[in-house]
Order: structure tokens, then C-alpha cells, then sequence
């Protein structure tokens, strides 16, 4: 561990703090949003596949041949 | 519906297209960016007093002086050197030895007075400890900034 | 390759791959990021900015890496009809796009306290902020046509021509006398940087790849079933409209 154990000096990075903290913080925050928002329009798409085929149940063969 | 080749061949000629934009677009801002003169240069061909130019070359050890917010200091590319100074705060990088660009113009005193200073860094890494263990064994490679 | 174009084949696929990729992202970032910022040394010139490498060099790969994936995917869907390439490539971009603008921003970042600057028209930073631009011209063409076959062919288009700026930005700090350094780890003789700091950096790119995948895939699942919505809602305006003429 290169840190004298201390966590102010650990947070104030060399005296770099708030480029290396802001560095982080908007990579995960970024990160993190867009995987939320991707899992999001996966289920929202899935649940609205499913709810179209099932009003026109008998006819999802022939749509399917279509595709 | 055009055949594959026909397609391909459009693409490809985009591709040159873009590529030629490209390169002319960097090409004019290296121009306006980059060419920046060394000392030696600036000893040789003597700049007009008052028009902006840049100067690059290495922080020569032991040149590094301060008054007040004034910095002075000179840069060097080994033949001449160049006195600069700045009345700003310098990056955090700026050293004896490090390679430096300065924007600015030359004072009738042959003083350059920079605008702005920006440091250059290689692309070695490596802990405190390994570098002085090389400068020991004298396998360190010095850095030059813009080698 | 073909095998994959049914987008059913597809889904069955991604689902296998998803917890692996999950489970790699998840652990390598969380690795990389107890590593790079509390037990990877500073650097002997820049310090502990060093550690804004750890998100910045990944990002700037992956940014790249993304971008020739699409490229290829769209070549693949322009040339072969590809039923499923060009979802991949339209599901790459935003994610693309996100790497690359945290690449730009962590640079800046890391340029303000080193070189003095938070920007510099220099070639290499020009170059990263087209492909920015091309991204997102790239997504909001997607959204300019309402023929999704005609978006997918304009867009395609835009992404293979935009590659040549791959080459442009791997070679700009050789080409172009450049404020920006050269390469550190992809380079004839080398990576040029120390193992110590050079480990949780591979972890790091690892995990951004493996993070890739996963929104990938998440993303995908979302253009097939969005896709397969949609040609429902036109089957069944179709029906609508026959039905309403019989009577």
C-alpha cells in the first residue's frame, strides 16, 4: 500500500484530488448509467414484444415467416 | 438494388473522401498549432519584437529563477538557448530538464515573454523507486520532453 | 457467421454469454480499481495522476476498439444483408460514444495539472473529438429516417467511411508533432510502462472490454425486440386496414 494509512491524504491525491477523483467519478457514474438504461430498454422491449403477440396469438406463425 | 461490387466501390471512395478531409483538417491545425521554433532558430533568424511565435526545447538545469509571480528561465536545444519568462503559474510538470512549449513574443531586451507555457511528458512509466534505482545503475534513458 | 443471423439463434447465444461477461466486468473493474487507486505506485514524474490512466487509456482503447467493431459489423450488413449486424452495430454506438467522451473528459482532466492545459488542437486530441462527432452523427441518423433498412444503409455508409479516422488516431502522435505523448503500450519494442502500474491497467482494459459485452448484449436484445415490435404493429395496421375495406 502506497498510502501512509491516512485517509485525508489518501482523498487529496498528492494535492491531485479532484482531477483524479472527478476522473472516476464521471467514468462510473457514466458507466454505470448507461448499463441501467440499457437494462432498462431490454426489459421495457421485451415486455412490449410480448404483449403485441399475445392480441394476435393465431396469426404469429404466418408474421413469423414474413420476418 | 445495386450489385455488391458497385456498392463496395462507393464506399470505398467515401472512404478516401473523408480520409483526404481528414487529414487536410489536422494538417492546417498542425500548421496553426505546431510549428513551434527552437532557440537556435530564433538565435539565427532574430524574431521581430512583439510577434507571437513559439519556442520549444528543454528547461536547462539550473536556469530556473523566480521574483515575486515572475519566472524565469532559459530553454535550450543544446546549441542556443533562450531566456523566457512567465508571470503565470507553470504545470505541475515544468522542471529543469523537462521539454517545454512556450507561446509568446520577444521583448526588446531578447527576452522571449510567454503567454503560455505547456510541458511535454515521454511515455515512460514507472514508480520513484524503479527510476532512481536506473538513474544509479545508469540505464536510465533522460527524457526529452520532444525527443 | 450466417448461423447468427436469425435473431432467435442470436438471442439463445447472448443469453449464454451474458452472466460470463457480467461476472468478468464486475470483477476485473472492481479489481482494477482497488488496485489502481490504492496500491499502484505514483509516477516518478506525474504522480498520483498517474491514476487517471486507469480510466482514461481504457476508455481511449475501448472507444477504438468499439468503433472498428461497428465498422465491421456495418460492412457485414451493407455487403451480406446481415439480419442482425446492423443491430449490433447501432446498440455499439451510444456505448461507443459514452468511452470515447469519457476519454476526452479524463484527458482533459489529466492535461489541466500536467501539460497546463485543459486543450490543445493538437492532432491527436482533434482526431479523438471527430470521432466523437462521427458517433454521434452516426446515432442521430439512426433516428433520421423512418425506414429503419434506409437508416441502417445510410448509417452503415457513415461508419465504414469514418474508419479511416481509426489509423488517423492510433498514428497521430508519430505523424504530427504532438503535445500528447506516444504511444505507451502498443509500441514495436514494448509496453513503456512499469509492471506496477502496468497490471491493474490491463485489468482495467479487460474489464472495460468485458463491460462492452454485457451492454451489448443488453442493448441488442432491445433493437431485436423493438424491431419484431414494430413489424407486429405494421402486420396488424395491415389487417386493420384489409378488414375495414371488406366491409
Amino acid at each position: 500500500m502506497s498510502w501512509g494509512g491516512s485517509m485525508s491524504e489518501f482523498l487529496s491525491m498528492g494535492g491531485y484530488g479532484f482531477f483524479v477523483w472527478t476522473s472516476w467519478g464521471v467514468g462510473a457514474v457514466l458507466m454505470i448509467g448507461l448499463l441501467i438504461q440499457s437494462i432498462a430498454a431490454a426489459r421495457s422491449a421485451a415486455r412490449e414484444v410480448q404483449a403485441i403477440e399475445q392480441l394476435s396469438p393465431r396469426r404469429r406463425r404466418r408474421k413469423a415467416d414474413a420476418e | 438494388m445495386r450489385p455488391k461490387r458497385q456498392r463496395l466501390l462507393i464506399v470505398i471512395t467515401g472512404l478516401v473522401f473523408i480520409g483526404a478531409a481528414i487529414g487536410f483538417a489536422l494538417f492546417a491545425l498542425n500548421e496553426e498549432l505546431d510549428v513551434f521554433r527552437s532557440p537556435s532558430q530564433v538565435a539565427e533568424s532574430g524574431f521581430p519584437e512583439g510577434k507571437r511565435f513559439r519556442v520549444g526545447g528543454l528547461v536547462e538545469d539550473g536556469s530556473v529563477s523566480s521574483e515575486g509571480i515572475v519566472t524565469t528561465f532559459r530553454v535550450t536545444d543544446g546549441a542556443h538557448s533562450l531566456t523566457i519568462s512567465y508571470d503565470k503559474i507553470l504545470p505541475d510538470l515544468f522542471r529543469e530538464g523537462q521539454g517545454v512549449i512556450a507561446l509568446g513574443t520577444l521583448n526588446a531586451g531578447g527576452t522571449f515573454e510567454a503567454q503560455e507555457v505547456l510541458a511535454k511528458h515521454d511515455e515512460n512509466y514507472m514508480p520513484p523507486e524503479v527510476a532512481d534505482a536506473l538513474k544509479k545503475s545508469g540505464h536510465f534513458k533522460p527524457e526529452g520532453g520532444d525527443s | 457467421m450466417h448461423r447468427f443471423a436469425n435473431p432467435t439463434r442470436f438471442l439463445r447465444l447472448a443469453a449464454a454469454v451474458l452472466p460470463f461477461s457480467a461476472a468478468v466486468a464486475a470483477l476485473c473493474l472492481g479489481a482494477g480499481l482497488v488496485w489502481g487507486l490504492f496500491f499502484a505506485p505514483p509516477d516518478y514524474q506525474q504522480g498520483d495522476t498517474v491514476r487517471i490512466m486507469f480510466i482514461h487509456v481504457p476508455a481511449a482503447m475501448m472507444s477504438m476498439g468499439v468503433y472498428a467493431g461497428m465498422a465491421i459489423a456495418s460492412a457485414i450488413a451493407l455487403i451480406w444483408r446481415h439480419a442482425v449486424a446492423d443491430l449490433i452495430a447501432k446498440a455499439s454506438a451510444p456505448i461507443g460514444a459514452t468511452f470515447c467522451f469519457i476519454c476526452l473528459l479524463t484527458g482533459s482532466l489529466w492535461g489541466k495539472p500536467m501539460w497546463g492545459t485543459w486543450w490543445v488542437w493538437d492532432a491527436r486530441l482533434t482526431s479523438m473529438l471527430i470521432m466523437l462527432f462521427i458517433y454521434l452523427g452516426y446515432m442521430a441518423l439512426w433516428q433520421a429516417f423512418d425506414d429503419q433498412t434506409k437508416a441502417a444503409r445510410a448509417a452503415a455508409i457513415l461508419a465504414l467511411v469514418g474508419a479511416i479516422n481509426l489509423p488517423i488516431i492510433k498514428f497521430s502522435v508519430e505523424w504530427w508533432n504532438t503535445l500528447h505523448q506516444p504511444a505507451s503500450l502498443i509500441t514495436m519494442s514494448g509496453p513503456k510502462i512499469h509492471a506496477s502500474l502496468l497490471w491493474p491497467l490491463l485489468l482495467m482494459i479487460v474489464g472495460f472490454g468485458a463491460y462492452y459485452l454485457t451492454v451489448l448484449i443488453y442493448r441488442v436484445r432491445a433493437e431485436i425486440h423493438m424491431r419484431r415490435t414494430r413489424m407486429l404493429r405494421l402486420a396488424q395496421a395491415d389487417r386493420h386496414a384489409a378488414m375495414q375495406a371488406a366491409e
